[in-house]
């Protein structure tokens, strides 16, 4: 706890072998600028989803308007969902871990960098292919659900809905294969000395999001396969008319996948969030391995309450009472880290920086979610709030409150580690407000509107049902968050090139990550360290801090250390080319399926053929 | 290309783990964890499935089209399928001796038997035959399915079986393609004892798929 802020260098470091210009970004296999390029393309996603959510909310602003058709509002609301969950928060998480991950435990890089590099590449490819049809106004419309037999060839026959099952098989393969790497890294590539129960919390909670990613797709993978067989080749698995199909299958898979998928969203914001707070509260994170277990807990249990996403069906009072019970239990964890969190900042010394009232921001909003998330918990209480503005409040509180809030606090505790530069925090602080107030305004009014029964996905309403006022309210609320978003943009651009020079360690934070230069070099560390403590800057041992000063030098190059750089290369960029051109022939002509594969194939070979790096001598 | 191929060989020694284990190694077993799931999905769909065809053919019983009046037979041709599966089941064990060839490369063979144990081309072929034999013999009953009238679009029963046993083979398939390039690369420079956890995780992969029949052969096949 001895340690303090690191004075902050005159300069950024500089490395002379920096590489830079498109070449070395196409065919980068640095964890660290792989986690800029998705941070980058995941902001990007993020405002375009955002813009598709200012249309919605500029269409409900008042009743019986016709800003755009009842078609075109499905496309809107399919792929506002669609884009957040798939392209927004959940690369924005996979930024952080590629980031984050080997930093925070001592490793050069992650474990496979050429599949890591694969990995963004298809989900680039992936977003492009599922954003395009909207400028064509043939996007998906079925939902972000995308509930069979509903998205059937009989009842879905345009091309919408083929776009998203492709689209989310594509990105499905670039999360599964980030998930495997992740994985095996944490597995197996921690420093001496980082046992399990001393990594920092941000890790463990990706530890266990890629243990649902590796079980959760694959349940969606195969629910899409079917799907796209009823659709390509006329089988039956949705076929609930002529051939007696299950109409709940879809849902039972779906959900499968889809409830983990919500701590997939929320868990990496947790776990930011516990490394924002103790930093800033000058506290170790309270109750770590309470943290680590109620974590585990939330995802074994978060594979037993899917079917609370379909108590409306009918399925009878004995599953109505387990999927009920289980989605109570959950609360019990998940409230444990709330008060873990409070605990921490409890009689710490409290700096309100930017990061911190993002984080502080997830505590309060993220419990609103959490709340509204126990109501509907009880099947007849859900009856009521199923399929109204009720629920959207409630997964706006906890995939906005909760995951963006945290994402947020990530990028203004991290961007100085990510950059050298520290964001103005003036404008952070404007930019903070703006969102809470936003966030708020937007999202709470929908409780009410819920609970005097206006239904989702309607793309109108008449007047006099008392819907109005708190319609225009969240409309005005929306249309603040494109001003916080523009303030946060300017502030991200204008401080990566003029910010102030961060140093090291800027806010005197305890990991590992922040006892290297920042930014890293492309090595992370010049010696592997030895751990001997979750905080090793705040209560490591010599050992600790003697690596930390060998690690802090800066502008050396791999050679100077006798480090092993593996070899930049454009193969994974290929490979996923070639994947995409073969989905892209499921739609287009069957000609391009053989090319892609044919490219694919080469490829792929053409790397596992190729050495990572050079011969070690 | 024959240099490159060396070096894919190497081992990552020089690089720490924590486990002591290759990194492939950790994410093999992560990635089997995960068709686990995919197949658990597939098998269920079936099961929920199982005998709620409107139409025939069925699996297990005789089916009388009400239109036609045509008897249509029990279409699981169980023996058949049976000599597959022992097929299958062989090719898990050359896979084993192929794996020992390769980890024992370097060891001198005194007796014919010793060498033809070494021999890792051969313990490869035989796998690499063994799976394309029931591939063959999955090719064959399709091809007699879609003659006896069920094809992936006549009901749940061909929708389900074709997706699911489908999905198999494809993995078959890719097992046989992975065994084919590692005969390359043994042709090629020989595959020897620092070669061995590219066998192994190959092995691990293609005894997984091997399981995995097993499961499907008793809940679709032997179980009525």
């Amino acid at each position: 706890m001895a340690s303090t802020a690191y004075p902050a260098p005159a300069h950024a470091p500089s490395y002379s072998g920096e590489q830079s210009g498109l070449w070395s970004w196409l065919s980068t296999v640095d964890h660290k600028r792989i986690g800029i390029l998705y941070l980058y393309t995941a902001l990007f996603f993020f405002m375009f989803g955002g813009v598709e959510a200012i249309i919605i909310r500029a269409q409900l602003g008042a009743p019986n308007q016709h800003l755009v058709s009842a078609e075109f509002y499905n496309q809107l609301f399919t792929m506002h969902g669609t884009t957040m969950i798939f392209l927004a928060i959940m690369p924005l998480s996979a930024a952080f871990f590629n980031f984050l991950i080997p930093l925070q435990i001592g490793a050069r890089d992650v474990a496979f960098p050429r599949l890591n590099a694969f990995s963004y590449w298809v989900y680039l490819f992936g977003g492009i292919f599922i954003t395009v049809p909207i400028f064509f106004a043939v996007a998906p419309n079925g939902g972000w659900f995308g509930y069979a037999p509903l998205t059937i060839k009989a009842y879905s026959q345009g091309i919408n809905i083929d776009f998203w099952v492709i689209g989310l098989q594509i990105l499905g393969i670039s999360s599964l294969a980030a998930a495997f790497n992740f994985l095996t890294t944490i597995i197996n590539l921690r420093a001496p000395g980082m046992t399990l129960m001393r990594m920092p919390m941000f890790t463990w909670m990706a530890f266990i999001v890629q243990v649902l990613l590796v079980l959760a797709f694959p349940v969606i993978t195969i629910a899409l396969v079917f799907l796209l067989f009823d659709r390509f080749f006329g089988t039956n698995f949705y076929n609930t008319v002529s051939a007696g199909a299950d109409p709940l299958l879809w849902q039972h898979l779906f959900w499968i996948f889809g409830h983990p998928e919500v701590y997939i969203l929320v868990l990496p914001a947790f776990g930011l969030v516990s490394e924002v707070l103790p930093t800033y509260s000058k506290k170790p994170l309270f109750g770590y391995p309470v943290m680590v277990y109620s974590g585990i807990l939330i995802a074994v249990l978060g594979f037993g309450v899917w079917a609370h996403h379909m108590f409306a069906v009918g399925m009878g009072p004995i599953a109505d009472t387990f999927f009920g019970l289980t989605t109570m239990l959950i609360a019990i964890p998940t409230g444990v880290k709330i008060f873990n969190w409070i605990a921490t900042m409890a009689q710490g010394a409290i700096r309100y920086t930017t990061a911190m009232l993002f984080g502080i921001g997830l505590v309060a909003l993220f419990t609103i979610g959490g709340i509204s998330g126990i109501m509907h918990a009880s099947p007849p209480a859900d009856l009521q709030q199923t399929d109204t503005y009720f629920i959207v409040a409630h997964f706006h509180y906890v995939l906005f409150g909760g995951s963006i809030m945290g994402i947020f606090a990530g990028i203004y505790h991290y961007f100085p580690k990510i950059t050298g530069r520290l964001l103005d925090e003036k404008l952070g602080k404007i930019h903070f407000w703006l969102t809470f107030i936003a966030m708020n305004l937007t999202f709470f009014p929908m409780h009410f509107s819920g609970m005097l029964g206006m239904p989702r996905r309607i793309y109108t309403y008449d007047s006099g049902q008392g819907w109005e006022l708190f319609n225009a309210m969240s409309t005005a609320g929306a249309m603040i968050f494109p001003i916080a978003m523009l303030i946060f943009i300017y502030n991200f651009f204008v401080s990566r090139k003029r910010g102030d020079i961060a140093g090291s360690n800027p806010w005197g934070a305890g990991t590992l990550e922040w006892t290297i230069p920042s930014p890293p070099p492309e090595y992370n560390f010049a010696r592997i360290p030895t751990v001997t403590s979750r905080y090793p800057l705040w209560e490591g041992k010599e050992v600790d801090y003697a690596d930390a000063r060998f690690n802090a030098q800066e502008g050396k190059t791999p050679a100077d250390f006798g480090i092993v750089m593996p070899y930049n290369t454009i193969k994974p960029l290929f490979v996923a080319l070639g994947l995409i051109i073969m989905f892209c022939g499921l739609i287009s002509s069957r000609a391009l399926i053989g090319v892609g594969a044919a490219l694919m194939i080469f490829s792929l070979y053409s790397w596992l053929l190729s050495p990572l790096e050079p011969e070690h001598h | 290309m024959a240099t490159s191929v060396a070096h894919t060989s190497a081992p990552a020694a020089h690089h720490y783990t924590t486990l002591g284990l290759d990194s492939r190694k950790v994410a093999i077993w992560a990635f089997i964890g995960s068709e686990c799931m995919l197949f658990v999905s597939l098998i269920s769909t079936y099961l929920i499935y199982k005998g709620r065809s409107v139409v025939g053919p069925f699996p297990h019983e005789a089916w009388t089209d009400p239109t036609t009046g045509h008897v249509l037979k029990p279409i699981l041709n169980i023996p058949v399928t049976s000599a597959s599966t022992f097929v299958l089941l062989m090719s898990s064990l050359f896979m084993v001796l192929a794996l020992a060839a390769v980890q024992n490369k370097e060891k001198p063979k005194h007796t014919r038997g010793e060498r033809i144990l070494g021999n890792s081309k051969l313990w490869l072929w035989m796998t690499a035959i063994a799976g394309a034999t029931f591939l063959g013999f999955q090719a064959f009953e399709f091809t007699s399915f879609v003659h006896e009238g069920l094809t992936i679009r006549t009901n749940l029963f061909g929708s389900t079986f074709f997706t699911l046993t489908g999905f198999h083979g494809a993995h078959v398939t890719a097992g046989v393609l992975w065994l084919l390039t590692l005969l390359a690369i043994d042709y090629r420079r020989g595959l020897g004892s620092r070669d061995s956890l590219l066998v192994d995780i190959a092995a691990l992969y293609w005894h997984f798929v091997d399981v995995i029949w097993i499961v499907i052969f008793t809940l679709v096949y032997l179980i009525k």
